[in-house]
């Protein structure tokens, strides 16, 4: 019933082409009907260019709910974090002492643990990340071990952290410790070396699943005309798959770092826990430290006092500018290999 | 339009039975917060009561502050603390609070040091002087002066402390407060605290687990834990200068003595010769004034009726499960507080 005006006015159109086009005679019946075909299809996508723009406002809308809750995140740190901001100033970025007791809130031990464990996780992690792409992605793409591989890989992101932490304390940590005493250094076993080993365990899934997918995703043509050529398959890799996938990889390397980042628990159980900053090499690497991370989840819950609640968020105030400064530095990073 | 007839019945339904539930589950039903040391003896006395009495108790084991948090929201009926609210807690909520002491718990001091296998005699100085990074072998003269007999290695000391900011560390560092001007002056007392020395492990099981696998580990952890995990803990020197093993005994009797009418008392280095110096009291705090939210008498009244519950008939679920009943000064001073609670000024109990 819907179509019967459509269909009038389908009738009263054509008929105006016909005075108009009456000279050429042969064509008007077939442009009759061509007409009649199009209105239909005006007819139908009127429901169609309604739903078009639904659909493109629940898109908008979904996009935007995601936006405001970044900024509304952003707000209540700077809110609640103001009155910390108000008493320590700019200090608290390079105060190194963090005494709730006396109201001494410094966090630059925390953040240079932060960087330093994600970034040891990192350089740990991306030789595996990368070797586990290649070889799902072009060596072994079917079958039951890719297959199985697969889904071990993805499982390692399935497992809660919690367990990571306490596994590592029982497992990982007696070895490392046992490590450090044949090296010298005071073996304390849990310290930045064993969170950043188990972070870097937990991180390769990240890397290493969008790599599979990315290099499985290199057009075929160009692999052969470089087989073609005579290019043997590493050569391959290196000089075809790997620039082609350059950006990609990189993308996987910032997700992991960002979870590197973020990592709470299991960081927490293995860091040691301490603030003072190591004086060597050695003590820095092997030492216990802290993150900006664990020292909130350890301190939030009992915070006593009003600057102490806020000095902790705004050490969440200060991962999130971090995990933000890495990510811009990374997206500048991509850009410019794309471009090349 | 049957069935979208029928939906819209079967939402009404639900809404109707939902609304009936909260409003039946907010007139019997207390809600607490606060101290996760208490946690389990809590639940255990709750859910006795509830067995004589209609009365539902949802408490959540969030950590002491937590719990003063929500009692300054007075989004609870009470809360649980393992230490008394401080300046700027009390000055927050601005209104008396009634602590409380629902019973006592003990940190005692374990280690790990081979060979060793008996328990030592550890003054407060020493264990000061350990956390301060001063004392850092085992073989020190200072630790063999109390310890004659035991022979002690040459074996760097590794201290193990909480990493979170927890019960436990406010009343172990209040002891050494106590006990140590070097202690009080350069770190304090604070549920977390800027430590000068060594590692910190996440929760009782991971200061447990440090102590455990490193040689030469010193940790504190609650006597109940060290109970459960059969653990090696030290005797500890009291102000009479005694060397006290730990227990539930030694411990109800650090609260054996005259306390103040508030109760807001710590009781580390206790004045009872018997008593063992790292003890405290574990409280529940509610508004003295119950008239505040348009609470009514009978949930003010179920309150109080429930605290009084705890600190008389719920005391024989101390023991089974490891926390230090109240002495009877403490129970008097409780009794004494409950009675103090008013509604819109007059007494309740």
């Amino acid at each position: 019933m819907s179509m019967s005006p459509s269909d009038t006015s389908n009738k009263k159109k054509p008929k105006k082409d016909t005075v108009a086009n009456a000279t050429v005679d042969g064509t008007i019946a077939g442009k009759e009907q061509m007409t009649l075909m199009k209105n239909k299809r005006l007819d139908l996508s009127y429901v169609q260019m309604k739903w078009e723009t639904v659909f493109r406002r629940i898109l908008i809308v979904m996009s935007v709910i995601m936006l405001i809750v970044v900024a509304g995140i952003l707000a209540t740190l700077i809110v609640q974090s103001w009155p910390s901001i108000k008493s320590l100033g700019i200090g608290y970025l390079w105060g190194k002492v963090w005494d709730p007791v006396n109201n001494v809130y410094g966090a630059f031990p925390f953040l240079i643990g932060t960087l330093l464990t994600s970034f040891t996780a990192l350089i740990i992690s991306v030789p595996f990340s990368y070797a586990i792409s290649i070889y799902l992605g072009e060596y072994n793409t079917k079958g039951w071990l890719s297959n199985l591989l697969k889904n071990t890989i993805e499982l390692i992101a399935a497992v809660p952290s919690i367990i990571y932490g306490f596994w590592a304390l029982f497992v990982l940590v007696p070895i490392v410790r046992s490590f450090e005493m044949k090296i010298g250094v005071a073996p304390y076993g849990v310290g930045v070396c064993s969170a950043s080993l188990v972070l870097a365990v937990m991180i390769i899934p990240y890397a290493a699943s969008l790599g599979t997918s990315l290099i499985r995703m290199v057009p075929s043509p160009l692999k052969e005309g470089a087989y073609a050529l005579g290019a043997t398959r590493f050569e391959v890799i290196r000089s075809v798959i790997l620039p082609y996938t350059r950006s990609g990889l990189f993308a996987g390397i910032l997700l992991s770092l960002g979870r590197a980042l973020g990592e709470t628990m299991a960081v927490t159980v293995l860091i040691g826990n301490t603030s003072a900053i190591a004086n060597s090499f050695k003590e820095v690497f092997f030492g216990p430290g802290n993150t900006m991370a664990s020292v909130i989840a350890n301190e939030f819950a009992e915070a006593d006092h009003p600057v102490y609640l806020s000095a902790l968020i705004e050490l969440g105030l200060v991962l999130f500018f971090v995990t933000v400064i890495i990510n811009l530095i990374g997206k500048r990073i991509i850009t410019r290999y794309t471009h090349h | 339009m049957k069935t979208i007839k029928s939906l819209k019945l079967a939402i009404a339904a639900i809404a109707g039975i939902c609304i009936t539930l909260s409003a039946s589950a907010q007139d019997n039903t207390l809600l607490g917060a606060g101290s996760t040391f208490v946690y389990p003896l809590f639940s255990k006395i709750f859910a006795e009561y509830g067995k004589t009495h209609d009365v539902k108790v949802n408490y959540q084991s969030i950590g002491s502050g937590g719990g003063i948090l929500q009692l300054t929201n007075k989004t609870v009926d009470f809360g649980g603390s393992d230490a008394p609210l401080n300046a700027d807690q009390a000055k927050k909520i601005g209104v008396p609070v009634l602590h409380i002491p629902m019973a006592s718990g003990a940190v005692v001091v374990t280690y790990n040091i081979p060979g060793v296998t008996t328990a030592l005699n550890l003054t407060g100085k020493d264990i000061a002087d350990i956390y301060l990074g001063k004392l850092t072998n085992w073989n020190s003269p200072q630790i063999a002066g109390t310890n004659k007999g035991v022979k002690l290695p040459d074996l760097p000391i590794v201290v193990v402390h909480r990493s979170e900011g927890s019960g436990t560390s406010y009343i172990f560092t209040d002891f050494l407060t106590k006990v140590n001007p070097d202690w009080a002056s350069k770190v304090g007392k604070a549920s977390a605290v800027n430590w000068p020395a060594g590692l910190g492990g996440k929760g009782s099981e991971g200061v447990a687990g440090l102590v455990k696998q490193t040689p030469g580990a010193i940790g504190y952890v609650e006597l109940i834990y060290a109970l459960q995990n059969k653990m090696l803990y030290a005797h500890i020197q009291n102000k009479s200068g005694k060397f006290i093993t730990p227990s539930l005994a030694s411990t109800t009797l650090a609260s054996n003595v005259e306390l103040p009418a508030n109760a807001e008392v710590s009781l580390t280095n206790t004045d009872n010769p018997a008593g063992y110096p790292i003890s405290s009291f574990t409280w529940a705090l509610i508004y003295k004034e119950q008239k505040y939210n348009d609470r009514s008498a009978a949930k003010a009244k179920m309150v109080l009726e429930l605290l009084w519950y705890n600190i008389h008939e719920g005391q024989k679920n101390c023991e089974p499960l490891n926390y230090a009943p109240l002495s009877k000064s403490a129970v008097k001073v409780a009794e004494k507080i409950l009675k103090s609670a008013t509604y819109d000024g007059k007494p309740i109990l």
